[in-house]
């Protein structure tokens, strides 16, 4: 499709601005005066629609079809989210900065704090900021939480253990805060190895970051026994919420020795994930780590009406300017009023049925390295198709041209050729059949004609696409006016 | 049973499901989780319907006061957004996707991502993009890295004009790690210029600033720029998009690096958030760019078509070593960005940020002429200014919110000094009626 900027005409208004209804000003300054107006597009009203609505026929979405990217889960996000969020969107989040502007922004403020209490109760931890505005930044919020822990107690630290299993932005994250890494292998038996863990333990290890169930889909049952090892060393652990959708109501993270979580409200708590984002990762810990939280952090008063607290002396700050994605949180919030305890309970108890059931169909044709039950997900490797010359990308691109979005592949790194496969609890059988159906045919054609696979996808607008010349050429902004 | 949960399966597919699992019951499914380790607590409210739901959460906005007038920025600002913008991002087909890792079936928002990063190197006077940050302030941060790295230096030079907030987000941010900041304290609402010059040295990264300014005053950056390069260090520019269509960009002016927050452009003030961040630079530090970046190049048939490239610098790649440890970004909110600008378009933009300046200009001239009132910015300004009441600016402010009118951001708790100082916003969205009658309520606040 043409760019917006190749459909331009000069000269074509766009939409109706309100009026000016005083009069003009002295013009700035030549020296801060732009000299040329930015080359925008000039089009009309209905060129923008018709382009982005087109545009948005290119996608494949939850909402058109089946989308079992595994790590990311990409349930159903339901529609009156998208009114609720509506509701608050006129106030401005400088009202209840302003002296006396709390009560103004009394349903704003309570929403939070309510939100961070029911957080609080489902990981377990005692209390919650809800700044970070994704899971990443959780991650690092945590790990700064720690820093400063350590810091207050005098403990020089200087190491964040992670599985070799662990979601790149965990070493990433604790990178960004000024740590090293260590590095544990993944045990045979799918989770990191204990003997190799207690070994690469020592006093200047900082925190242990992990995900249980671990991104192989798989529930470690000595998560206390590591999290007792790692506070015998002194550091604390840190828990990446990005699987939580596996253990609603059945675990609580804070209740297993872990001392600080984020959670993804993007994933768990069905808000859509947007194209990229936004999502939303609210950061949970326990007691001996409040006092770091950031600020301004919401309270609620003797009188049960809502204030801010903006100083705190031993605060690491502030990690965005207000108070973190709050349209994402009304529709977390929305999401978990509707499902209350038992939706919950379902949600983790279904999600576990729905991706067992798919491994349970498609392991007699696709390796299964870790074969255990699996909690949300499962996770394949595609190594028996690559004796056949078919990869998992093949096997991905196979799916697209017949219409499911492919499952995560290429991660966990650990597994070679992963296909990793995440239903949700919002997919009917009926859907996963069909899906395990295309699988198996996948399956086979890999065999019978491997060449297939790889000239999929071919029902797309465009085929496989030249990754190389992108990276090389760098062409990421159109240039031509 | 009322409650929604989206949960699709009757007991008889639940059945024929555990059958092939080969299992008696959901349950077992959890054995691997050792009894011991069982949630001690799961005490939440009971469920309820879509219908429900709505009216509590009505009751809930409804606790916010209705129908302020906002005079306040401070970072979020109060514009005009064209219906086709909820309209065309709340297509499912966006919204309901994520990160186009295959980009055979993800050419909409690869395209529309790279659309977005054009309009941001436009703006902006910049060569390359990415495709969106979590916010301004962050944005800043990871600039604020990003320079470290590029010069291999561990000292920031910030002015004391950027806002309050967002320093304290940039400081936040390199706590732990070994970075001198020195801040420059703002004068007369402005850089002071020659304390900024005698803090560059050659261990400084960079010189962080902030144009317009947090007290609204506009700078001509060119001299700083002049004065960073011959040091070695990158100047990096947070800047107010909506400015863009009258003042000139930070890359005319010579920034190394140009970020903001979006939420101007297109997105509601939602209570601060979600927005997205922008950051731009120019060819040479590409490869020191966080986060996602789109490029346009061919498919197997030499048709046009759009992929995430450059990923050796993302986490899912380099893990510790990565750029940055941003995965999903605010994509959603830059092309609400980019959807806003197409529709408002090249002339309406220019036209757009006229009616600030001169609504604004308005404003300041209107409201300087209350007794006892001055204005303090030490040179032009945008949408925003600062004025010195002859009393505390604490006690007007909370006088006029008893008129549900936000006469505008109070500097006592940002700037020991300026008790009687506010920082008043005008936005195309503010009539003239409206500052009229903001003049009449300060005149008798006072
Ligand atoms: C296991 C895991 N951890 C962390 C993250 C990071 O979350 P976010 O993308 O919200 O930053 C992800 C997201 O893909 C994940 O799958």
């Amino acid at each position: 499709m043409k760019l917006i900027y190749e459909q331009s005409v000069a000269g074509r208004p766009g939409v109706k601005l309100p009026a000016a209804d005083v009069p003009r000003a002295a013009a700035l300054p030549a020296s801060l005066l732009r000299k040329e107006a930015a080359g925008l597009p000039e089009v009309s009203e209905m060129d923008v629609v018709r382009h982005y609505t087109n545009l948005s026929r290119l996608n494949f979405s939850v909402d058109t079809n089946f989308y079992p990217l595994g790590s990311c889960t990409m349930k159903y996000n339901a529609k009156v989210l998208e009114n609720v969020a509506g509701l608050f969107a006129p106030y401005h989040p400088m009202t209840p900065l302003l002296p006396t502007g709390e009560r103004f922004s009394q349903g704003a403020l309570g929403l939070l704090h309510e939100l961070g209490g029911w957080l609080a109760e489902i990981t377990g931890m005692d209390e919650v900021t809800t700044q970070p505005l994704a899971g990443a930044h959780g991650e690092m919020t945590g790990i700064m939480l720690i820093a400063a822990y350590h810091r207050a107690k005098g403990n020089k630290k200087k190491y964040v253990v992670v599985p070799d299993s662990s979601h790149g932005t965990n070493p990433a994250s604790a990178a960004m805060v000024g740590y090293e890494i260590i590095t544990v292998p993944t045990a045979p038996y799918g989770d990191m190895d204990l003997e190799l863990f207690r070994q690469a333990m020592n006093d200047e290890v900082a925190a242990v970051m992990m995900t249980c169930p671990n991104t192989l889909g798989l529930f470690n049952p000595h998560i206390k026994e590591i999290a007792d090892i790692a506070h015998s060393h002194g550091a604390l652990m840190y828990y990446d919420g990005a699987n939580l959708n596996a253990i609603l109501g059945k675990v609580r993270p804070g209740d297993v020795g872990f001392d600080v979580i984020h959670v993804n409200l993007h994933k768990t708590f069905g808000t859509p994930h947007g194209g990229g984002g936004p999502g939303s990762g609210p950061v949970g810990v326990k007691k001996s780590l409040v006092p770091f939280l950031p600020t301004p952090r919401v309270v609620k008063k003797d009188d049960g009406s809502y204030g801010l607290e903006t100083e705190h002396p031993a605060s690491i700050g502030r990690l965005a300017n207000f108070f973190g994605n709050f349209g994402v949180m009304v529709k977390a919030f929305a999401y978990m009023t509707m499902l209350g305890r038992e939706g919950l309970i379902q949600v983790s108890e279904q999600a576990v049925l729905n991706a067992n059931y798919i491994m349970s169909r498609l392991k007699d044709l696709f390796e299964v390295p870790y074969d255990q039950t699996c909690m949300h997900e499962c996770v394949f490797s595609a190594s028996r198709q690559l004796k056949q010359g078919v990869h998992a990308i093949d096997i991905a691109k196979y799916l697209i041209d017949r219409g499911y979005h492919p499952p995560t592949v290429y991660f966990p790194l650990i597994v070679k050729e992963a296909i990793m496969i995440e239903p949700t609890e919002t997919e009917s059988k009926a859907t996963m059949d069909a899906f395990i159906a295309v699988m198996r045919e996948a399956a086979e054609a890999a065999e019978k004609d491997p060449e297939a696979l790889h000239t999929a996808p071919v029902s797309m607008p465009v085929s496989r696409l030249d990754e190389t010349k992108a990276a090389r050429e760098q062409n990421v902004c159109h240039m031509k006016w | 049973m009322s409650d929604a949960n989206y949960c699709p399966n009757t007991p008889e597919e639940i059945g024929e499901m555990l059958a092939a699992i080969g299992v008696a019951s959901v349950e077992e499914l959890f054995a691997p989780i050792p009894a011991a380790l069982r949630a001690s607590s799961f005490d939440l409210p009971d469920g309820m319907s879509e219908f429900e739901l709505f009216q509590r959460m009505q009751t809930l906005a409804g606790r916010n006061t209705q129908g302020m007038i906002n005079f306040i920025g401070g970072g979020y600002y109060d514009h005009v957004i064209p219906a086709v913008v909820d309209h065309l991002s709340g297509r499912a087909e966006f919204y309901t996707a994520y990160t186009p890792y295959q980009p055979e079936c993800a050419q909409g928002t690869l395209q529309a991502l790279f659309e977005y990063q054009t309009a941001i190197c436009r703006l902006t006077g910049m060569e390359v993009a990415n495709a969106s940050l979590y916010d301004g302030a962050t944005a800043l941060a990871e600039a604020a890295m990003m320079a470290l790295r590029v010069t291999n230096r561990n000292r920031l030079v910030m002015d004391g004009g950027v806002s309050p907030f967002t320093r304290q987000v940039v400081r936040t941010y390199l706590t732990n790690l070994d970075v001198e900041i020195v801040e420059i304290a703002p004068q007369q609402g402005g850089t002071d210029q020659t304390a900024m010059l005698a803090a560059l040295n050659e261990q400084t990264a960079a010189v962080l600033v902030q144009n317009p300014n947090f007290f609204g005053t506009l700078d001509d950056l060119t001299g700083l720029a002049d004065a960073a390069h011959a040091k070695g260090a990158l100047l990096v520019a947070s800047v107010y998009p909506i400015s863009l269509g009258l003042v000139q960009s930070p890359g005319d002016m010579g920034a190394d690096i140009a970020v903001g927050d979006g939420q101007s452009l297109g997105n509601p003030l939602s209570f601060g958030g979600p927005s997205f961040g922008f950051i731009a630079t120019t060819k040479k530090y590409i490869r020191n760019l966080p986060g996602r970046i789109i490029g346009e190049t061919v498919d197997r048939e030499g048709r046009r078509g759009y992929v995430l490239t450059l990923q050796a610098r993302e986490q899912h790649i380099k893990r510790h070593k990565a750029t940055s440890n941003i995965c999903s970004n605010q994509s959603l909110c830059a092309l609400r960005g980019l959807i806003f600008l197409a529709s408002i378009g090249k002339q309406g933009f220019t036209e757009l940020a006229r009616l600030n300046y001169d609504k604004a200009e308005f404003a300041k001239s209107t409201l300087a002429a209350v007794k006892g009132v001055t204005v303090v910015n030490c040179g032009a300004t945008f949408n925003e200014f600062t004025l010195a009441l002859p009393k505390s600016a604490d006690e007007v402010v909370v006088k006029l919110l008893q008129s549900h009118v936000a006469a505008g951001v109070p500097l006592a708790a940002y700037y020991p000094g300026m008790e009687n100082c506010l920082v008043v916003t005008v936005t195309e969205k503010r009539t003239k009626d409206e500052i009229l009658a903001l003049a009449r309520e300060l005149e008798r606040a006072l």
